[in-house]
């Protein structure tokens, strides 16, 4: 057993101390320490993005994160992106272009995405493509998840005028 | 007969969001690694380093003494109960034998995972190493080694008396007319082979069960499954439990397609459970899924085709060797599923289909969508390219002049009903222009070169049986219960739109039950793009024995003859002609509350799809039974690709893809499919391969094993839903889960033909692609 550390873990705004082993991984602590099971084990190395959450804003693998290192960083996960009970604009979106299949993805994609449009309010479709190229879903060929993320691009910034087609 | 009417029928044709889509937005749905239960054991597995291997014994004794483990099992413990749907050949964990490397030998239960995979390291097999065939040529060669001595004794629902080849697993043959007669009349005959590699299905979640026991011994499986039916009997058949003590349940599913029809870790799950007494969940890392579970058959196929010199199409053999790895699995009906295909939707007088599958020692091959038909389809319609080319014809004119119309009758006999194939064709040659811009070089960036390319696509759905119950609730709701899995496809959605079709009411208004098998009716599985077909005229039969009994009440309520009840929307049956009507809610008071209401109303469908084959048509041996094929299904594809002339690299620049659906209960579901098929088979057309060295996976991981990305794949992928309704569902539907991927692998190597190179191998790889540019191979290993 590796030596644990105390963390002061912020998830979703809400801070608590948490003892973690510095070889655990944030999709471990996560998933089994927390019971927040969004974030998906699907390749634990870094290839697929199931896992990913926003760490101070930016997508990172959960998988590849070791939890220890989080102290002063807020982690955001997928169940955190609902504010009263009210889905965010992106998951909006992801529902209402049918882009959700079995879903596994979904989590991570959903991350990316919104990191996507913060950094770029928007993005032409070639770089939504970009994007979202380090999420892998097997199930939608992209199609319908592009168009979710035009979708909420629009939403989020009505009055902006949507950027051409790739 | 179902009572219907355009505003009864409201919820059909209805692009919904699906039933538990915020569910999985919000990160709530849970899979089963999300879920835990009070003292619950985390399960590992030794796998087998070798890839033939006689187990003289095993020491567990380190791995019981590491702190933390609950139990170690090995297949010796468990027995020689065999499992499998075609034919039962394989154990839950392998017994006496090992047949290829990473084939589970032994499990351990404990508490942690981190606990189990180190017990599991520390598990020792004695074995005794055997000679290995990794090829079919090694495997049929005289002398073979053989994997399966007692294949003779193994139950199988097919005749493999036909096999004569060492380690073969199935012989089988299709005769239609006299192809050497044929080919005599024939101007232009080509004859080539074609060869397609194994695919991973990659679901994006890795197979997992989680098992608990009760005090009466019964076993609880929760999994990611196909079937919990095939899951209960699988449970079943490799651990000797009767089914009245195996209950099989299904969270969310994380994908399957295909391959989680049959078992995957489930009977571990049970069998740890069974033995510590405490719920165990096994779950499988990626690397673990990719080398113990399963893969599309990789084939060689050779196909020669013969035509006169006006275009008329006379004469098809074809020969088709399929890897079946180390265990049967689906491999007869996916190898006869292919020869099924081996004439395409074409006219041929003349058809000689032969068909091997043969044991190897690598992993098992399986259902996988499409199931045996992407290769027969991929080689097929490469053929009929390159016979048009022979002939100087447009391929498009070719197969116009060629192609099945309803009335024709395929392989076996069975005469087509309808066909919505020409609708496809004309859809997608209309949207690419195909007729302005093939046949002359298409403009290209600098250093690259363009092409464009057709594929049509024929497949059936169906197979199988398949049952539902619908259920009038007090309040005049219905609860519909069909046994089928929802694998992220829709069904749930889509079963429920029906549902609410066939009695007028709106999707909210059907309650939809998740498949249990202490619950649920039967039913065989979400495979062969069957479900919207089968199970939804199980549905529309369920509902109209509903309506049926609720009419007997509304009559009464309504002092109306029987025959005069009409069902109106809302939830409504009123008197024909009149403005007078009775509330579901109030039939359903008088059938729970009243002396002369009946009891409760419940409506049951049974289905068994069943097409009596002409023996006098076409003769066939050594098959599976194709009596209850189905419903056929055709679409028509066009693409347009890419190839940088430095680096091989094959991008779809855009596609075109047209399938008939009968009737798209969910359009945009349809799409969603259409799209995701596509994709899935453009991987399977560029870059998918699983590549063993002496009978070792050398790239089980996401990173070495490539599926496509946002950026491997167009934003322009046009899909084009064509409804020629079926006669034979209530609402004309029909299934679309394969035929997209179907279509990919020919449609994009013919597009990289039409640019100047014929590459007769699947995955067209950027290396591949070079060496056809630079030698002028074509691909193919001989």
């Amino acid at each position: 057993m590796s030596d644990a550390v105390l963390v002061s873990l912020s998830i979703n705004d809400e801070v608590r101390p948490v003892a973690i082993p510095i070889d655990r991984t944030l999709l471990d602590v996560l998933r089994e320490d927390l019971r927040l099971t969004g974030a998906k084990r699907a390749c634990e190395a870094g290839a697929c993005g199931a896992c990913n959450v926003l760490i101070d804003g930016h997508t990172a693998r959960s998988c590849l994160t070791l939890a220890a290192d989080l102290e002063g960083c807020a982690v955001r996960t997928i169940e955190g992106l609902a504010q009263d009970g009210v889905p965010s604009v992106v998951q909006q979106a992801f529902l209402d272009a049918g882009a959700i299949q079995c879903g596994f993805c979904m989590p991570g994609m959903i991350m990316s995405a919104t990191e996507l449009l913060a950094d770029n309010p928007s993005p032409t479709i070639a770089e939504i493509r970009t994007g979202i190229s380090g999420n892998l879903c097997r199930c939608s060929g992209y199609v319908k998840v592009i168009e979710a993320i035009a979708l909420a691009a629009r939403r989020l910034a009505p009055s902006r005028p949507m950027a051409a087609a790739s | 007969m179902l009572m219907k009417s355009p505003k009864t029928e409201a919820a059909i044709g209805l692009t919904m969001s699906r039933l538990e889509a915020l569910e999985k937005a919000s990160g709530a749905a849970a899979f089963t690694e999300d879920m835990t239960l009070p003292g619950m054991l985390h399960g590992a597995l030794v796998l087998s380093p070798h890839a033939h291997a006689r187990i003289l014994g095993y020491d567990l004794s380190r791995a019981l003494a590491l702190p933390g483990v609950k139990a170690v099992i090995t297949g010796a413990e468990i027995g020689r109960r065999y499992m499998g749907l075609v034919v039962k050949d394989e154990t839950a964990l392998a017994v006496d034998k090992v047949r290829y490397i990473g084939e589970p030998v032994a499990a351990v239960a404990a508490i942690d995972v981190a606990t189990a995979r180190a017990a599991a390291a520390l598990v020792e097999v004695e074995y005794e190493p055997l000679p290995a065939v990794f090829t079919i040529e090694e495997a049929i060669a005289e002398g073979a080694p053989i994997l399966h001595e007692d294949f003779a004794s193994y139950f199988k629902i097919y005749d493999a008396s036909t096999c004569r080849l060492p380690n073969e697993l199935t012989r089988s043959e299709i005769i239609l007319g006299d192809v050497a007669k044929g080919f005599a009349e024939c101007d232009v005959v080509v004859e080539r082979v074609y060869e397609t590699a194994a695919q991973n299905h990659i679901y994006m979640e890795p197979c997992a069960a989680l098992a608990a026991v009760d005090g009466r011994g019964k076993v609880t499986v929760w999994s990611s499954t196909q079937s919990v039916f095939r899951t209960q009997a699988n449970v079943h058949e490799s651990l000797g439990i009767p089914m009245a003590r195996i209950r099989s349940v299904v969270p969310r599913v994380g994908g399957g397609f295909g391959g989680k029809s049959e078992a995957t870790v489930q009977p571990v799950a049970a069998a740890l459970a069974l033995k510590t007494g405490r719920p165990v969940r096994v779950v499988l890392s990626r690397e673990e899924d990719m080398i113990t579970m399963r893969a599309r058959h990789p084939a060689r196929m050779r196909v020669k085709t013969g035509a006169r010199r006006d275009g008329t199409l006379v004469a098809r053999e074809f020969e088709a060797w399929f890897d079946g790895g180390a265990y049967a699995d689906d491999s007869p009906a996916v190898l006869n599923f292919a020869m099924f295909f081996a004439g395409g939707p074409y006219r041929f007088e003349h058809v000689r289909v032969e068909g091997h599958a043969i044991y190897t020692n690598k992993l098992r091959a399986g259902a996988f969508r499409g199931f045996g038909n992407p290769q027969a389809t991929f080689a097929s319609e490469s053929q009929i390219d390159e016979i048009a080319r022979e002939l100087g014809m447009d391929p498009l004119e070719l197969r116009l002049k060629n192609i099945v119309k309803p009335g024709d009758r395929w392989l076996g006999g069975q005469t087509l009903a309808t066909s919505g194939l020409e609708a496809c064709i004309d859809k997608v040659i209309d949207a690419s222009r195909w007729r302005e811009r093939h046949g002359s070089p298409l403009p290209a960036p600098a250093g690259k070169r363009r092409g464009l390319g057709l594929t049509l696509t024929a497949h059936v759905c169906g197979f199988l049986s398949t049952s539902a119950i619908v259920r009038l609730a007090e309040d005049g709701s219905v609860t519909l219960n069909t046994g089928a899995v929802d694998l992220g496809q829709g069904s749930d959605t889509v079963l429920s739109q029906m549902c609410a079709a066939g009695l007028g009411l709106g999707v909210d208004d059907v309650n939809f039950v998740a498949p249990d098998t202490d619950a649920s009716p039967y039913n065989s599985g979400t495979n062969c793009s069957r479900v919207t077909y089968m199970v939804g005229r199980a549905v529309g039969e369920a509902t109209q024995a509903v309506q049926a009994k609720m009419a007997k009440i509304a009559a009464r309520i309504l002092e109306c003859p029987e025959d005069d009840v009409e069902l109106l929307p809302g939830g409504l049956m009123g008197v024909a002609g009149s403005n007078r009507t009775v509330s579901f809610k109030e039939i359903a008071a008088r059938s729970l509350w009243f002396a002369d209401g009946g009891g409760p109303v419940i409506g049951s469908g049974s289905i068994m799809h069943n097409e009596p084959l002409d023996p006098k048509h076409t003769l066939l041996s050594g098959m599976v039974s194709f009596h209850n094929v189905g419903a056929f299904i055709f679409g028509a594809q066009v693409a347009e690709v890419e190839i940088d002339e430095v680096t091989g690299k094959v991008d779809i620049v855009e596609a075109w893809c047209a399938h008939d659906v009968g009737r798209a209960v969910n359009p945009g579901a349809v799409e969603g499919q259409i799209q995701g098929g596509f994709v899935q088979g453009a991987g399977y057309a560029l870059s998918e391969e699983m590549l063993w060295k002496g009978g070792r996976l050398i790239n089980p991981s996401l990173s070495d094993y490539k599926i496509p990305c946002a950026l491997d794949v167009p934003y322009e992928i046009r899909s084009f839903v064509v409804e020629v309704p079926d006669p034979t569902h209530p609402f004309g539907a029909k299934g679309v889960g394969e035929p997209p991927l179907i279509g990919a692998g020919p449609v994009i190597a013919n597009a990289i033909a039409d640019a100047g190179f014929r590459v007769r191998r699947l995955p067209i790889t950027p290396e591949r692609m070079l060496r056809a540019m630079l030698n002028g191979e074509d691909g193919v290993d001989v």
